[in-house]
């Protein structure tokens, strides 16, 4: 399959079709994903925050039936492949956006999927915080409220951001995904011209720069982690 | 004045309810540094906690000036919070937060303007004597330097009571030295009542008036520490008291007598006072065990001496190390 794949009328083709449509699918990409992870964050984080401090030794206790049925229903979300998902929440993206085909209607899924991965991953980042100091926050008359604000989420922000970066990179995967209902990216152009049109050189150059994108991504992460994290400066 | 009342206080456990407190009756005076010593699990980390309900107790109440404190509702029991404040083992510290924005919290959670937040944060960096790390963040702090900070912490609201929970565990003998001075200080500048919990005789000895002694849950021993340490009743305070000596007094033989002599700031630091004794009154003692150290040119601490069983000896023993300034004998039976 990978015959004359570096043959000169090939390669021109590739570069014309790099030039015209990879720069816009780039964009496409990029703002696809960072919206999605930024509604999934705007939904995710409040329930997240509910995960921990709801429960029976929490902050904010929160009746059991109540957390049993959040839970149920992020472990529901979860366990449905994104492919299969995108097509079971048409309604949803219908009602929200109008169409369920295009780039902006492939966001829906994208937070729908991504929401309760994001909710998880700051569960598991609120609970790193030492109890001790939320027990002192209570000691020094925090409500429920002032201790997620100024103690919970402050003091777990450099795990945030380094499961924020987690999650990007997922959804970066789910958006080439998204190619196949018709969402616009560097996963259309792969799937476009390296699947139904055996453009082999289109599909291996889309998936090099996702790579790419996803190195900027985890890179950028990892170094706001390290600079918010204030645990990291040792003794002078 | 903080009055605890037949404080019990059960935790369920799949294995059966455990009690941890029992019937426990304490009142602390204002002013006062009070002690609360237990070895490990004997519940006086509990115990702290239900003065200002981080437990709930489930018998008994906590009455501070006259408000039973377990009645109060969650908006007036904050309130409280900012007059009974608290220090920990493990500092806990904000780590996110540099440490004039972590003494600033207090008064950041009650809603007070930043600025003057700021200038009282300020103020009280300098009398823990650290306005030179204002900006600095907690983990570039040694242990000793995070518990002065947390100490600011606690006083930023103008507490009336400060409750100490193993605050000097965690730290150096010098350092905690230098602590529970700075906790001395406090008490008497500001007229602060301290409450101390520890397991360390040393910090009930150096800083506190009066002391609870804790065991399995329930007060052994209770009263002035002066009194408490001359002549421990209960065998836990005994234990506490003698931490080496206690087997020795088992195993000493039943035709000896035992001295429990207490060096309270007696000027003895170069006088050979054992020997002199021999010397002087021809009484010869044998040493159990001694734990003495000195602070200046004073020493401090107590040591078991054994004499033969025979009263006139004991007596004279006893008359001479009584007549020394800052030294105390008594017999130990």
């Amino acid at each position: 399959m990978f015959d004359n794949l570096f043959s000169p009328e090939v390669i021109s083709e590739t570069v014309d079709i790099a030039v015209n449509e990879i720069p816009f699918a780039l964009w496409e990409t990029f703002y696809v994903t960072v919206l999605a992870t930024l509604f999934a964050l705007i939904i995710g984080l409040p329930l997240g925050v509910l995960l921990v401090a709801g429960e029976k030794n929490g902050v904010l206790p929160i009746p059991k039936p109540v957390m049993s049925v959040l839970n149920v229903v992020i472990n529901l979300l979860r366990s449905v492949p994104f492919l299969i998902l995108m097509i079971l929440v048409f309604p949803i993206t219908r009602f929200i956006v109008g169409t369920t085909v295009g780039t902006v209607a492939s966001i829906v899924p994208l937070v729908i999927a991504a929401f309760p991965f994001v909710a998880r991953l700051v569960e598991s980042s609120l609970r790193e915080v030492n109890p001790n100091i939320i027990e002192a926050a209570q000691s020094m008359g925090a409500t429920p409220f002032q201790i997620i604000v100024k103690v919970m989420i402050p003091e777990s922000l450099p795990s945030l951001i380094s499961n924020t970066t987690i999650a990007i990179t997922t959804v970066l995967g789910y958006t080439a995904m998204s190619g196949i209902i018709g969402g616009g990216g560097l996963g259309k152009i792969a799937i476009n011209y390296g699947y139904y049109r055996y453009k082999y050189l289109v599909m291996l150059i889309a998936v090099i720069i996702l790579i790419i994108l996803v190195q900027i991504f985890q890179s950028v992460g990892t170094k706001l982690a390290k600079v918010t994290d204030k645990r990291l400066k040792g003794k002078k | 004045m903080i009055e605890i009342k037949n404080l019990s206080k059960t935790f369920a456990a799949p294995d059966g309810d455990f009690q941890a407190l029992k019937n426990i009756n304490i009142t602390v005076g204002d002013g006062d540094i009070f002690g609360i010593i237990g070895m490990s699990g004997a519940g006086k980390s509990t115990l702290v906690r239900c003065i200002n309900m981080l437990e709930r107790p489930t018998e008994g109440s906590v009455i501070i000036d006259g408000v039973d404190v377990g009645k109060l509702n969650n908006k007036e029991l904050r309130e409280v919070r900012r007059d009974v404040t608290m220090i920990f083992q493990g500092f806990n510290l904000l780590m996110q937060r540099t440490c004039l924005k972590n003494v600033c919290f207090p008064l950041e959670l009650k809603g007070v303007k930043k600025k003057d937040a700021k200038k009282r944060a300020l103020e009280l960096l300098e009398i823990v004597g650290l306005s030179e790390k204002a900006n600095a963040y907690p983990a570039q702090l040694s242990g000793g330097q995070q518990q002065r900070i947390a100490i600011a912490r606690a006083l930023t609201t103008n507490p009336k009571v400060l409750l100490c929970d193993e605050a000097t565990s965690a730290l150096d003998p010098k350092t905690t030295r230098s602590i529970l001075s700075l906790l001395k200080e406090i008490n008497q500048k500001l007229g602060i009542t301290v409450i101390v919990i520890t397991h360390q005789m040393s910090v009930i000895e150096e800083i506190c008036n009066n002391v609870a002694i804790l065991d399995n849950g329930q007060v052994a021993e209770q009263g002035k520490v002066s009194d408490i340490f001359s002549s421990p009743k209960s065998q836990t305070a005994k234990h506490l008291v003698f931490p080496d000596g206690g087997e020795n007094i088992e195993n000493t033989l039943k035709s000896e007598r035992i001295l429990r002599v207490v060096f309270n700031g007696a000027n003895a630091t170069d006088t050979p006072l054992i020997a002199k004794m021999a010397a002087e009154k021809g009484v010869f003692a044998n040493i159990l065990s001694a734990s003495t150290k000195s602070i200046g040119d004073k020493a401090y601490g107590n040591m078991l001496l054994s004499f033969p069983n025979d009263e006139n000896t004991l007596e004279s023993a006893k008359e001479y190390l009584n007549s020394m300034d800052g030294l105390i004998a008594e017999e130990v039976k």
